[in-house]
């Protein structure tokens, strides 16, 4: 637990939006003076692996949701994937809606981030039973 | 002594916020009371948190006790009100709650203008019955009178104001 902390305070932010439709796919050129630059695959695997951890704590889930939502990016849909799992695990529906208003709220101005986030999401939503913030109503005020 | 005393509790119960030391009896309520214990964890609702430390409900009644029960089963069997509940349970606000505006703006704005305006009345007021008469010099006839001086006096006659007055003519240009 307290690794992946540690591996947590580590990382940057990335500013990478990142998407399937090609507006600003540029990869930002952070450019360190020293030491190996972690590639978005590595840093969506780094992810997933913390959020597949089997017996992950309600601490753990929260801290890691709030890091990653504190990035500039949206996280892939195979980082939710893991946290709703995650959240199943922990018996915690509330969370797992929040984590989807999380991500609508993440596109901002990019509109099209939250439906084909959703679109990938679909089966696992459908798995858990896991009802998008729009079913419930709650996505207007 | 007394007066004092009760001067304070009646502040107290009014206007100040008091911050407990006992906490066992409000940790669990986290609702936004006079109490507040900053010592413990607290709810909060911010879009950069998406899961606060704590949930929004701790004493959970003995309906909604069972319905947290249910939520250890599969999710599919929980009906959408049941989930709205649940969501409801943990967290006070939702996204687009929290990101509504208010009103409040107009009432900010109505009651400067109400102020600026009940300040102009008293200015008025001021005008009326405070300021006494103007001096006798800003009259039509003095004016007319100290005008005529400046030009017998040749002021200003290169650019300025006696420049302007032509006197062959004894007119203004």
């Amino acid at each position: 637990m307290f690794r992946a902390a540690l591996q947590l305070s580590v990382s940057g932010a990335r500013s990478l939006t990142r998407s399937r439709p090609q507006y600003t796919a540029s990869v930002a050129a952070r450019s360190y003076s020293h030491g190996k630059q972690e590639t978005d695959e590595e840093f969506d695997a780094r992810w997933v692996t913390y959020f597949s951890k089997p017996d992950i704590d309600a601490w753990e889930l929260r801290k890691g949701m709030n890091t990653l939502i504190g990035y500039d990016l949206v996280p892939e849909p195979k980082i939710l994937d893991a946290a709703l799992r995650a959240c199943r695990r922990l018996n915690d529906l509330a969370s797992a809606i929040r984590i989807l208003e999380a991500v609508k709220d993440k596109s901002g101005p990019h509109k099209e981030i939250y439906p084909y986030v959703l679109q990938e999401l679909q089966p696992t939503l459908n798995e858990l039973g896991i009802p998008t913030p729009e079913e419930l109503g709650i996505d207007k005020a | 002594m007394l007066a004092s005393r009760a001067l304070v509790r009646g502040l107290q119960s009014g206007f100040w916020r008091r911050v407990s030391t006992s906490s066992a009896a409000w940790a669990a309520h986290t609702h936004d009371v006079d109490v507040v214990d900053c010592s413990v964890p607290q709810y909060n609702n911010r879009l950069d948190t998406p899961l606060p430390d704590v949930p929004f409900v701790r004493n959970l009644s003995a309906k909604q006790k069972k319905l947290k029960e249910k939520e250890k089963g599969s999710w599919t069997q929980l009906t959408k009100e049941e989930k709205l509940a649940l969501y409801r349970l943990t967290h006070e606000l939702s996204y687009a709650e929290m990101r509504q505006g208010s009103k409040e703006w107009m009432t900010v704005l109505g009651g400067v203008f109400i102020f600026l305006g009940f300040t102009g009345l008293l200015v008025w007021w001021q005008r009326v019955y405070v300021y006494g008469d103007v001096p006798h010099t800003l009259s039509q006839e003095s004016v007319a009178q100290q005008t005529q001086r400046m030009i017998d006096m040749r002021v200003n006659p290169v650019h300025g104001f006696s420049h302007k007055w032509d006197y062959e003519k004894k007119q203004w240009k």
